[in-house]
């Protein structure tokens, strides 16, 4: 899967409540998938998933948005950064958006 | 009490026409802002019950957590400075002044959103325009890797899709919307077309459409793989020459995914060329606050926009020697001074990390993942509420922040003032 | 308190042409006599009032746009900090501490910011803010301005006084700056203007109609200097054809054509590029009402920017270089490219000569002024090198054997035998721009005058004498020793405050809150937080 990074309005609106606010929390834990990938990994909305890259990995929550095949979406924050390496190919740019990662689906009940 | 003509400093757009209800100590309301800019109005309360400063997480006043930190700067060997996104440029000055007495790298959120459209502006130059210039004439807009309904929703409303202006009486009639992205967002609804490009395929675009408007012809197997059709870049290559004034909005899709400075430059050059056919403007979309503000005094003050280093007593630049994701994730900070803004919620993890390892100390309003690690912390007033001073929109139009509420802290300009002294002391001791 | 003594003193306002005399100063000011003061002796030196610079592109955000744009020029160039100085950068468009430190050292303490968009008028007063040392004020731009268009546009002579007289004060601006009148307005849709009696874009109005009002504000409203002007046609071969109905236009009343140089071209094509500096020269002479500053060509690099935004693109579109374009709503514009003047390229080499064609053509040095429009024509830090080629004719004749021959065939550089001396010199850079610009107290040493005093060794080359003073005082302070800067500190801002008819400000209201997209309460320029020291210049 490749991974999207970016804003989101519940992003923004969130970390004006703080980055421990519910809205804040609740925006950058949020993985967004479509239905199609959800399925091929067994998952339903409002499942756990880690996601894994060789930087790190973070437990998300999943939600169906309309997305590309092959495509999942998050809001960018304390979890997503944990998944992006440090090397910026001399541009100071990290790989923030666009980079494979590994999905993991985390059995209910954990 | 009502306060009209306040400056938001939430996004980019800086909107300065708000109208704010001041009510025992709060803000208990906000009109014309968007719900981004209402709610960094309403979220900052006064703070009142933050600790003046910490140092090792203990409650200090000011002019300890002050001189701590004037300690940790002073004997560092290769201190970073970094943030200065949510502060206002005086404060910004004191800070690179603090980076010329430290011999410090200084360097801003510029080099983790905007950066490498800074990178093309130095390799192709930049066709650009004002904001109110879009509002009058332009009659298509593309959002290329940009999802403004949610990261500047008044871009829309303010300044580029529907509202009505001097040669666009019709507003959103006179106008066509086209959103380039690799997901359909929220913005596509406001748009007439939607491409979906392929993630990393942006340059393969861009480059076949500078192809096209010089007039090459393409075989369908150049866009292959793009997730966009020929006939679809045919199509917005011929509305793109033939409108009477085109604006392009550089996103972070585009900053952020492969290519980076490749993909901005391929935008420039591509809106140059189009002049040759017609009236075309590029704007990169900054995001945060004052952004804009820090490229601008780093430029005047050391003539570079990002990434500076002091260590031989005059400003060098070096994308990726000197800013702060690869000083951090090569480990070469040895302490490090982050000023408005969260770099351990929003930098990739082996960059952040390293600010848990090395003494830190950060200027904040409230608390962040930046201030949960930090050896130092310092709480100051917030800039647009509490503090004013200039900032710069992302056009570059400068407009004056306001103060609306008290504070009990010092604003980032007092406090960076107080510790570029200390610091001079120490070094001269 | 301080006494310069036994110096070869220069003072062209009051008749002072190389007589040894004291200078008394006090409180920063010249007086008659002092006593027990400490007394620099200038034996040897000559004494001038500090240089007055009246057209530089030195503040705002073309000229950091330009800095952004240009790493590569930064590079070669570094400027480390001292214990009393900031550190920086230089070369053709050096950050703004190196700016101040730089035009001290070498003599100038007033420097004129040439061009301001009013919607971004308060980053100039920053960037002021930021340039050590120096004296400046900033003119802001009006050729084009939605306001100004309008108002000719309806034959409304008061409103477009009362408009610009507001203007100035919203910019804390000094005076009327015209950049391609019209000309900029239509590039908003991609296309020029040729002539002064072609209609520009959003408003049938013609250049000469934006000329004649405006110069006839000026008037009325008193202003110290004329309006500034630069020209039609920039850079075009053929141009002094428009210079010259540029002067034409105003009719007797006073006006100041900037970097003339490039507006003194001759022949259709760049084939047939030719020097017209004696028609236009012949013209200022002729007509009392007119003056200019040359923009001298240094060969080198140079960074272009102006607010001729199709002049811009069109040397882009020659040069292939890197481009920068910047259209500000309801105002004006901006472009900027990087270019290199050669000596063996023949156009070049024309331009060079004509600078100084016009500066030893034109009789009345009160009337011609010496600039490079740095950075457009190059560095101001060539300013010696030009004084030089002024004051020694074999030095001009050296040069023109190393540049293109057509500097030889195609100008009159190689017959002219005038030689300046140090008096006129003093007038171009000092006492003839300070009264252009209706500085009553700079650009001269009589008592009242600003304590400003550049003191140069006398030495027999003049560009070594030019480019490193023993002495530069600023305010009565010494601020440059031997070519050093020995203290900071931060010099004042002049604008001008011409009475208006506040009813203005209702009449334009509606169209500002319609077009623009900041708010009317948030455009003007606060004094208390843009210009911490400043001084009103009065008009009338």
């Amino acid at each position: 899967m490749i991974l999207i990074t970016g804003r989101s309005t519940k992003q923004g609106t969130g970390l004006n409540k703080g980055k421990d606010s519910r809205d804040y929390q609740e925006a950058v834990r949020t993985l967004e998938m479509n239905r199609e990938d959800m399925a091929r990994f067994g998952l339903r909305d409002g499942d756990l998933v880690k996601i894994k890259t060789l930087y790190g990995e973070a437990t998300f929550t999943c939600r169906q948005e309309k997305l590309p095949k092959g495509m999942a979406f998050v809001a960018y924050g304390s979890l997503s950064s944990r998944l992006v390496g440090g090397e910026t190919h001399a541009s100071g740019m990290p790989d923030s958006k666009g980079f494979e990662v590994e999905v993991v689906h985390l059995p209910r009940g954990d | 009490m009502e306060i009209d003509n306040v400056v938001c400093a939430f996004c980019g757009c800086v909107c300065d026409d708000i109208t704010v209800t001041v009510e025992e100590g709060r803000i208990s309301e906000v009109k014309n802002a968007c719900t981004l800019g209402r709610a960094w109005f309403l979220g900052h309360s006064s703070n009142a019950h933050r600790p003046s400063g910490t140092v090792n997480g203990r409650p200090v006043s000011t002019e300890e957590a002050v001189e701590e930190a004037a300690r940790i700067l002073a004997q560092a060997r290769y201190p970073l400075i970094f943030g200065l996104t949510s502060t206002y440029c005086e404060a910004q000055k004191e800070a690179i002044a603090l980076a010329e007495v430290l011999g410090a790298c200084i360097d801003c959120c510029t080099s983790v959103c905007h950066g490498p459209s800074g990178i093309a502006l130095q390799g192709v130059g930049e066709p650009t325009c004002t904001l109110g210039e879009v509002k009058n004439r332009a009659d298509l807009i593309i959002y290329w890797g940009s999802n403004p309904a949610e990261s500047h929703p008044r871009h829309l409303t303010r300044y580029a899709v529907t509202p009505k202006g001097l040669f666009t009486p019709r507003g959103r009639k006179d106008r066509r919307v086209v959103l380039v992205d690799v997901r359909p967002t929220p913005s596509a609804r406001a748009a007439d077309i939607f491409l979906q490009v392929k993630p990393g395929k942006d340059f393969e675009c861009l480059w076949a459409l500078r192809a096209l408007i010089k007039g090459i012809d393409l075989e369908e197997d150049a866009v292959a793989d793009t997730g966009v059709t020929l006939a679809q870049l045919k199509d917005l290559a011929d509305r793109m020459q033939s409108c009477r004034f085109g604006m392009l909005c550089v996103g972070q899709g585009l900053t952020q995914s492969r290519g980076k400075q490749m993909n901005t430059t391929a935008v420039f050059l591509l809106v140059r060329e189009l002049n040759g056919f017609t009236k075309f403007a590029a704007m990169p979309m900054r995001g945060h606050g004052n952004v804009t503000g820090i490229d601008n005094v780093l430029a005047w003050q050391t003539g570079y926009p990002f990434g500076v280093n002091f260590s031989r007593g005059y400003p060098r630049f070096n994308p990726g020697e000197f800013t702060a994701v690869d000083v951090l994730t090569r480990q070469e900070a040895d302490a490090a001074l982050i000023i408005a803004s969260d770099p351990v919620a929003n930098l990739p993890r082996p960059a952040s990390g390293r600010l848990s390892q090395i003494p830190t100390v950060a200027l904040e309003t409230r608390e962040s993942e930046t201030t949960k690690i930090a050896k130092v912390v310092i709480t100051t007033a917030p800039a647009g509420i509490s503090a004013e001073g200039t900032v710069y929109r992302m056009d570059n139009v400068p407009l004056r922040l306001r103060k609306v509420l008290p504070s009990p802290f010092p604003s980032d300009e007092e406090v960076l003032s107080r510790l570029l002294e200390r610091v001079k002391e120490l070094k001269h001791a | 308190m301080l006494k310069i003594v036994q110096g070869e003193v220069y003072d062209p306002i009051n008749g002072i042409d190389g007589e040894k005399r004291d200078i008394c100063i006090e409180g920063g000011k010249i007086v008659a006599e002092v006593e027990g003061a400490p007394t620099i002796d200038a034996s040897g030196m000559v004494v001038m009032p500090g240089g007055v610079d009246i057209h530089s592109h030195i503040a705002g955000s073309k000229v950091n746009t330009g800095r952004k744009m240009r790493p590569e020029d930064h590079r070669g160039d570094v400027v480390p900090r001292t214990n009393v100085t900031r550190s920086g950068v230089g070369y053709t468009v050096p950050s703004t501490f190196t700016t101040g430190y730089r035009y001290a050292a070498l003599g100038y303490t007033t420097v004129m910011e040439a061009a301001v968009p009013p919607l971004t008028a308060k980053h100039a007063h920053e960037e002021l803010n930021d340039i050590p040392l120096l004296d400046k004020a900033s003119f802001p731009l009006m050729g084009n301005n939605y306001f100004v268009l309008k108002y000719i546009a309806t034959g409304e002579f008061q409103k477009v006084k009362a408009f610009v007289a507001w203007l100035l004060q919203a910019t804390k601006g000094y005076a009327i700056k015209i950049v391609n009148p019209g000309g900029v307005d239509t590039w908003k849709w991609g296309k020029n203007i040729e002539s002064l009696d072609e209609k520009a874009n959003t408003f049938d109005v013609t250049p000469r109609q934006i000329l004649t009002t405006l110069a006839r504000v000026q008037e009325d409203l008193g202003l110290p200097h004329p309006i500034h002007v630069h020209c039609n046609n920039l850079g075009v071969p053929g141009n002094y054809e428009t210079t010259l109905k540029t002067m034409e236009a105003v009719e007797g009343r006073r006006i100041h054509i900037t970097h003339a140089q490039f507006n003194s071209y001759g022949g259709e094509s760049w084939a047939r590029f030719r020097s017209k500096a004696p028609e236009i020269a012949t013209y200022v002479n002729d007509h009392p009402n007119v003056t200019i500053d040359v923009g001298q060509v240094i060969f080198g690099e140079a960074t272009t920017m102006t607010a001729d935004g199709p002049w811009q693109y069109r040397l882009h579109q020659l040069t292939g270089h890197k481009w920068v374009n910047s259209d500000v709503e309801m105002e004006t514009g901006a472009g900027i490219v990087p270019y290199r003047f050669s000596k063996r390229n023949s156009v070049n080499a024309i331009q060079w000569a004509i600078g100084l064609e016009l500066l030893l053509l034109i009789e009345d040095p009160w009337r011609v002024f010496l600039t490079t429009d740095h950075p457009n024509g190059g560095p101001f830090y060539f300013y010696p090198q030009i004084i030089k080629l002024l004051m020694s004719q074999d030095a001009r004749l050296e040069m023109l054997e190393s540049v293109h021959k057509w500097a030889r065939t195609r100008t009159s550089l190689k017959e002219l035998g005038r030689e300046y001396s140090l008096y006129e010199i003093a007038i171009i850079t000092r006492a003839g721009t300070a009264k252009a610009l209706g500085l009553k107290e700079k650009g001269h040493l009589g008592v009242g005058a600003d304590a400003d005093i550049a003191i140069y060794p006398k030495l027999d080359d003049p560009e070594a004498m030019f480019s490193r003073p023993r002495y530069v005082i600023k305010g009565g302070e010494v601020i440059v020793e031997d070519g050093k800067v020995v203290k900071d500190g931060l010099g004042k801002t002049f604008f001008v405050e011409p009475a208006y008819d506040e009813a203005i400000e209702g009449e334009i209201r509606e169209d500002f809150e319609k077009y623009y997209t900041v708010t009317f309460e948030n455009y003007p320029v606060q004094l208390e937080h843009y210009l911490p020291r400043h001084e009103v210049i009065p008009c009338g």
